[in-house]
């Protein structure tokens, strides 16, 4: 075999999955090492930094979304498992789950309709309408629940995608310091709370600080995409009619 | 570990068949958790077997998200010009059902004697 020249290499590797595969794991891992190095600053989100390098990556070598998809429909693909996973920690803190079933479902209530009703309510407020606000409604909610929620109740699914993984970044992002800012304490309630207002990636990093705020997020991300699949249809026309009718 | 895997996908699958034959306002994922929470009860011994596998997997779960991050940044132009009420309205939004869920967790903990 002759040595072929970097151009060709080049284009048989745009175009194998495992480029793009490798890229999105080396672009966490640098992410998680630059969240370490930093001391753990929440701003300094691991998810946050492997999506701006990958995005800039993409953008400069003029590769399409679609191809970079091959490679990381891999590490996307887990996700599934991944949920299913959130039984073990479920079940691993059983015991303060049933202590705490009022607690739960009472947050869970709070938490759900306060993301929905403020999401609304603040959007109208800064001049938005119809379509958009419907939109924006179930950003709190897990993805492919979020997008049927929109489809539902006349919001754009397109946007509403973009607005859940904003949301959960967010959550992401702000959760830490806010909660210490309060003094909150009580693991239980900061990963309830987290998973309700900021889903999978809320519940992501709520894993990282603490295993019981990491089985708490689990079943709030789980609940609150019930909830709101239940109460949205209901609540957020009437809400839009009523605030930017 | 394979069988580990098995029970996971096994678990998605079923949750997955449910949503769609029941057309149950929840993901496959999700009613697959609650079968594996149903299985760990039934059978306890069936968590500590498969708690390596679950455990490597929870602690990566922010990896996860990030081609479906990669995938938004491609689309942060449907926020058109509303971009900067939309990221507003997110962000005080998301403040706001936190501190919601965490006080009233906090106050209903009280009331039923389940404080730490």
């Amino acid at each position: 075999m002759s040595p072929a020249d970097p151009a060709e290499i080049w284009t048989y590797l745009r175009q194998d999955p495992l480029l793009w595969l490798t890229a999105t794991l080396v672009a966490y891992a640098l992410g998680d090492l630059a969240f370490r190095r930093a001391g753990r600053k929440p701003l300094i989100n691991p998810v946050l930094v492997a999506v701006a390098l990958l995005a800039m990556l993409l953008r400069l070598t003029g590769t399409p979304y679609e191809r970079y998809f091959d490679g990381a429909q891999f590490v996307h693909f887990m996700l599934g498992p991944a949920t299913v996973a959130l039984a073990v920690p479920l079940h691993a803190n059983l015991r303060l789950i049933r202590s705490a079933f009022w607690p739960m479902l009472a947050a869970l209530i709070a938490g759900s309709v306060t993301a929905l009703v403020s999401a609304v309510a603040i959007g109208a407020a800064f001049g938005l309408t119809g379509e958009t606000l419907l939109s924006l409604a179930p950003k709190s909610v897990t993805a492919p629940v979020a997008l049927g929620v929109a489809e539902t109740i006349g919001g754009a699914p397109n946007l509403t995608a973009v607005l859940v993984i904003i949301t959960g970044i967010t959550g992401a992002v702000v959760a830490t310091p806010l909660l210490n800012l309060l003094r909150i304490r009580d693991w239980r309630a900061r990963g309830l709370a987290v998973g309700v207002a900021a889903h999978g990636i809320g519940t992501a990093r709520a894993f990282q600080v603490n295993e019981t705020a990491g089985a708490f997020a689990g079943i709030g991300m789980g609940l609150n995409a019930l909830l709101t699949a239940l109460i949205a249809p209901l609540l957020a026309p009437w809400l839009v009619a009523l605030l930017a009718g | 570990m394979i069988v580990n895997l098995v029970v996971l996908l096994a678990c998605q699958l079923a949750g997955e068949v449910a949503a769609r034959g029941l057309g149950l306002p929840v993901p496959g994922p999700v009613i697959g958790m609650a079968l594996l929470f149903a299985a760990l009860i039934m059978r306890p011994a069936l968590a500590e077997r498969i708690a390596p596998t679950t455990s490597a997997l929870l602690a990566h779960l922010s990896l996860l998200f990030v081609p479906a991050g990669v995938g938004v940044v491609g689309h942060l132009d449907t926020l058109g010009q509303h971009g900067v009420a939309l990221i507003a309205a997110l962000l005080l939004s998301t403040v706001a059902a936190i501190m919601a869920g965490v006080y009233v967790f906090l106050l209903v903990a009280r009331l039923t004697g389940a404080s730490e």
